[in-house]
């Protein structure tokens, strides 16, 4: 869909390129994440593509078509365009803002109408506040309309600088799994442009990691990035956590569950304790196969002979096979339990341990 | 006490109300040459300030205008230029303050718009470039609108300047209210010269009424939104 061939931009007064002979392939419906660390040319990169700056030499292809061929308006208006500061217009309501492009484009008013609403609702964004102004929105709102806003006219291709760089953690959260939630309905061909390689392993189906100078260092699946660090540079860039980093990319069901303490209400305190002295924890499960209502401690034995009258507590975590080990582990660890539940809707599946888990971090 | 009783009476005399040299006719010279140097003034310095404020090039045009416009006073261009005028046959009064308050208008006006165009927060200006809007369509649907609470300023500021100053008229032998000042000051009339500073004071002041009604009507309302409101909403 996108096609960089030997790519290089030299600024004026300058002798080192920012961008030195980069080549990248972009498939069509493809997230690609343009990494790495302040001066390698990322976002000189992406603003090639639609010509906000442009290249000293090499080609740019986009759906087959060279850029430099056509009109850079025209091209820009066929290509979405999210920057960190989102830039929304404050002089114009957020309706407006979300028709800038079919503006541009000459739609009439009922089209613009349908298509504004269309989009608010796509980007969860309340119809009352499209009669608003942008002064009047949070970061998050205002980040949401900026997504709408590129998407206004349907283009293919999504460029996206920084895009979530000027909201707070738990709001980029929400917005990168929004975003990811979109794309898997709208397939939209997306280069997005990042410092923070936690972001790019969420969102990239690609990770393009480049050095100094747009050198191209590897350019791979995030989980394959993960495993085999092209070299040192990239092993540095991914930090020493990179194990770590890559259990939020493989799903529970990846591994092998340990069937858990679990008892049925048949058994006796004694057998009870023995399971849990086996697994070396102070609790049990009870349930029958793939039926498990709840856990117990040692203690809320006290006075029961058998398991038949022992008040079930309620799992407070619950992991489903899709969930990333990461998840895994963090219920785990913060439930200080040893192991986590994982269940397939009401079925129980087995407990995630963090020997199992730990087995994927070595490899 | 009887010199306040004399004014009283001037502004009661109906002699004063009409015919040539009466209060509505020197009212209304006074405006007109007024609205004409500021509208000339604005039709000049507007169109180069917005491009070159679009362009963010050519600072020094606009702080050169600044202080050429504060160094040279008007009364000095009046009297440079009357002679120009008689030669030219242009005669006395009209286009010697025509061109005075030109100049006195001129400045602000191209300064204050360069700037408030150039100062545009350049992510607003990259959005709509990246969203495909042409050098025009960045500066009437982006540049312009944003800057027009400085634009507008500019134009009431150089107004009011401009009528305050008009009474200059009155010395090239033009009308305005001007005429009150200069020929009270003639028959050493004195309660003609103050009605004559009281109109002028008036005329200023409407001015800054009228134009700021104006502005806060064309400035768009999204730029008037202010934080306090926003506060306001989500309480």
């Amino acid at each position: 869909m996108i096609r960089l061939t030997e790519v290089t931009k030299t600024f004026p007064g300058t002798s080192k390129p920012a961008v030195d002979k980069l080549s990248l392939s972009i498939g069509e419906g493809e997230v690609v994440v343009l990494v790495g660390p302040s001066g390698c040319g990322k976002t000189t990169t992406l603003k090639m593509i639609n010509r906000l700056i442009e290249p000293t030499s090499g080609s740019i292809t986009v759906a087959g078509q060279d850029i430099l061929s056509m009109q850079a308006h025209e091209l820009r208006r066929g290509i979405g365009y999210v920057i960190q500061q989102i830039g929304l217009f404050p002089h114009k309501t957020i309706a407006e803002n979300i028709a800038t492009v079919p503006s541009l484009l000459g739609w009439d008013k009922v089209r613009t109408d349908e298509r504004v609403a269309e989009l608010a609702q796509l980007v969860e964004l309340s119809p009352e506040f499209l009669d608003r102004y942008p002064g009047e929105l949070s970061g998050g709102q205002r980040q949401r309309v900026g997504v709408a806003r590129a998407l206004a006219a349907d283009p293919p291709v999504l460029l996206m600088d920084e895009p979530f760089g000027a909201v707070d953690p738990i709001v980029r959260a929400n917005l990168q799994d929004e975003l990811l939630e979109l794309q898997s309905r709208l397939k939209k061909t997306i280069v997005l442009v990042t410092h923070d390689i936690d972001e790019a392993i969420k969102l990239g189906d690609r990770v393009a990691i480049l050095s100094e100078g747009g050198h191209l260092e590897q350019y791979d699946s995030p989980g394959e990035i993960l495993r085999n660090p092209a070299n040192e540079f990239v092993a540095d860039f991914l930090g020493s956590d990179r194990g770590i980093k890559r259990l939020s990319l493989i799903p529970i069901s990846e591994i092998k569950l340990d069937p858990g303490p679990v008892l049925s209400r048949r058994a006796t305190r004694e057998e009870a304790l023995s399971v849990m002295a086996r697994y070396d924890i102070g609790w049990a499960a009870i349930g029958d196969g793939a039926d498990v209502e709840g856990w117990f401690t040692a203690d809320d034995l006290e006075g029961h002979k058998t398991l038949r009258d022992v008040k079930a507590r309620s799992f407070q975590i619950k992991l489903k096979p899709e969930d990333s080990l990461r998840e895994a582990l963090d219920a785990v660890i913060t439930s200080h339990t040893a192991a986590a539940a994982v269940f397939d809707g009401d079925r129980y599946l087995g407990m995630a341990t963090v020997d199992e888990i730990s087995r994927e971090i070595v490899q | 006490m009887e010199f306040l009783g004399d004014l009283v009476a001037w502004f009661l005399d109906p002699e004063n109300w009409t015919g040539p040299a009466g209060i509505p006719s020197r009212v209304w010279e006074h405006i007109q040459i007024s609205v004409v140097a500021t509208v000339a003034a604005a039709a000049i310095a507007l169109p180069p300030a917005l491009w070159l404020g679009h362009r963010r090039r050519g600072g020094f045009a606009a702080v050169a205008a600044i202080n050429i416009g504060r160094a040279i006073p008007s009364f000095a261009i009046m009297a440079l230029f009357l002679p120009i005028s008689i030669r030219l046959g242009l005669g006395l009064g009209f286009w010697p303050t025509l061109l005075a308050l030109f100049a006195l208008a001129l400045p602000p006006i191209f300064t204050n718009t360069y700037t408030g165009v150039r100062d545009v927060d350049p992510a607003l200006v990259e959005a709509g470039r990246g969203m495909g809007m042409t050098d025009g369509e960045v500066l009437r649907k982006i540049e312009a609108p944003m800057a027009s609470p400085v634009i507008l300023a500019a134009l009431r500021v150089s107004a009011v300047q401009v009528v305050a100053t008009a009474p200059l008229a009155a010395l090239v032998a033009w009308g305005g209210l001007g005429r009150y000042i200069v020929d009270g000051f003639a028959v050493q009339d004195n309660v003609r010269v103050l009605a004559g500073g009281i109109l002028v004071a008036l005329l200023s002041i409407g001015t800054e009424i009228v134009l700021g009604a104006v502005e806060k009507r064309v400035v768009p309302q999204g730029l008037t939104t202010t934080e306090d409101v926003v506060t306001g909403a989500h309480a």
